[in-house]
């Protein structure tokens, strides 16, 4: 089953100034939303293949979606995220469905490497509602620099019967980071972690 | 003359698929572009200010130039137009007045002769704050179809000393107009209302 998309947001948001301070070159968070027809609203449904799929659809475009966004090339992507929101008439594991078993490895393609856990979240809500994507390190989750998260909001969306799925990539980590931790330049990239 | 000191900017386009009924050949766009700028009049009563409107020119150019990019780069495709200020707690509603001429300017500017007024809206909000920018036909205001709004906002601003300056543009009519009034087809385009 293909996703049925009601509508796409990109949203880009570029920091170049904080506490008084140039931040030069700006960081800079993209996130890409598809706003989803929940093809299981209303009514408990056992198997979950079709909305695995449609993660698999939507990693891909919506990982795609920022990189352009960004206008980088897509090694130069350094963290990432990934966030659902269902409407009323669906259910959480909704959400798990699409995020986790095949979201990722298309995300991964677009944004090259990734060997990090692509941080989640996700709940419940209703049009207009804020959802928070946690930003992590693509290559090695405990990059401090790199903690981070990206609101996102439509006013009309999710529709009950809709699920809004939402990616974030970035170009860079927080504005002034200096609480320490691994440094991004310290990172081997190959466990994921560190 | 007052700098205009920009802490961040933020860049949201949507494509609009349908809304329920059928889908459109060419999915409806949107975009939006937001400015977060020191307010230069913050914590005070300053009889004078209209020169900051000039100030402001060179910012609402490069956001409409940016808006147009983002919607293809053929500024042609662009038929819809609205404009907004939010202004952090520390300002005045006044404060949001001086952004009609710099970013009308702009956008009439950048589209070459777009004959309607632009719509527009502003009020004095918080960190947060959200706007419902006002839309209408670039060259008819009374174009029903193509009346329409976009919500924007900054999950950190305004903070009380910043101002949020927003310029709207949409690729045409609401995804499913239907309650008839002046087409687009029909608009002489000359007085800006017909």
């Amino acid at each position: 089953m293909s996703a049925d998309i009601r509508k796409i947001a990109v949203i880009v948001e570029e920091t170049r100034r904080e506490m008084g301070r140039d931040i030069d070159p700006p960081t800079r968070k993209a996130v890409a939303v598809a706003v989803i027809a929940n093809p299981f609203a209303g009514r408990y449904v056992e198997d979950l293949e079709p909305l695995m799929a449609i993660g698999e659809e939507l990693g891909g475009l919506l990982g795609r979606k920022c990189v352009e966004a960004l206008g980088i090339d897509p090694a130069h992507a350094e963290s990432y995220g990934k966030a659902a929101m269902v409407g009323e008439n669906g259910e959480l594991e909704h959400a798990a469905a699409i995020l986790h078993p095949r979201l990722g490895k298309p995300l991964r393609a677009a944004v090259e490497k990734g060997a990090a856990l692509v941080p989640s979240s996700k709940k419940m809500g209703g049009p207009g509602q804020p959802l928070d994507v946690p930003l992590g390190h693509k290559d090695a989750a405990y990059v401090r620099s790199h903690f981070d998260g990206i609101e996102v909001r439509l006013n009309d969306s999710p529709r009950a019967g809709e699920i809004m799925v939402a990616v974030a990539v970035t170009d860079s980590g927080r504005p002034l980071p200096r609480v320490g931790g691994l440094l991004a330049s310290e990172a081997k990239g190959v466990d994921g972690l560190r | 003359m007052a700098e205009v000191r920009i802490r961040k900017t933020l860049l949201c386009v949507e494509e609009i698929f349908h809304e329920g009924g059928p889908p459109a050949a060419e999915p409806h766009r949107r975009a939006a572009a937001v400015a977060v700028i020191a307010n230069p009049f913050a914590g005070r009563y300053e009889p004078d200010i209209a020169g900051f409107m000039d100030d402001l020119k060179p910012l609402g150019l490069e956001m409409a130039q940016t808006l147009i990019r983002a919607l293809g780069g053929d500024r042609k495709v662009i038929e819809g137009y609205g404009k907004g200020a939010i202004i952090g707690s520390a300002g005045e509603l006044e404060h949001g007045a001086l952004w009609h001429v710099p970013g009308g300017y702009a956008m009439r500017e950048a589209l070459g002769d777009a004959k309607a007024i632009v719509p527009s809206t502003k009020k004095v909000g918080g960190v947060g704050a959200r706007l419902d920018v006002p839309i209408t036909h670039i060259n008819a205001s009374y174009v029903r179809s193509h009346f329409d709004a976009m919500e924007v906002g900054v999950s950190d601003g305004p903070r009380a000393d910043e101002m949020a300056l927003a310029l709207v543009m949409t690729t045409g009519p609401r995804i499913h107009a239907r309650v008839g009034g002046l087409a687009a087809s029909e608009i002489t385009g000359e007085d800006g209302l017909r």
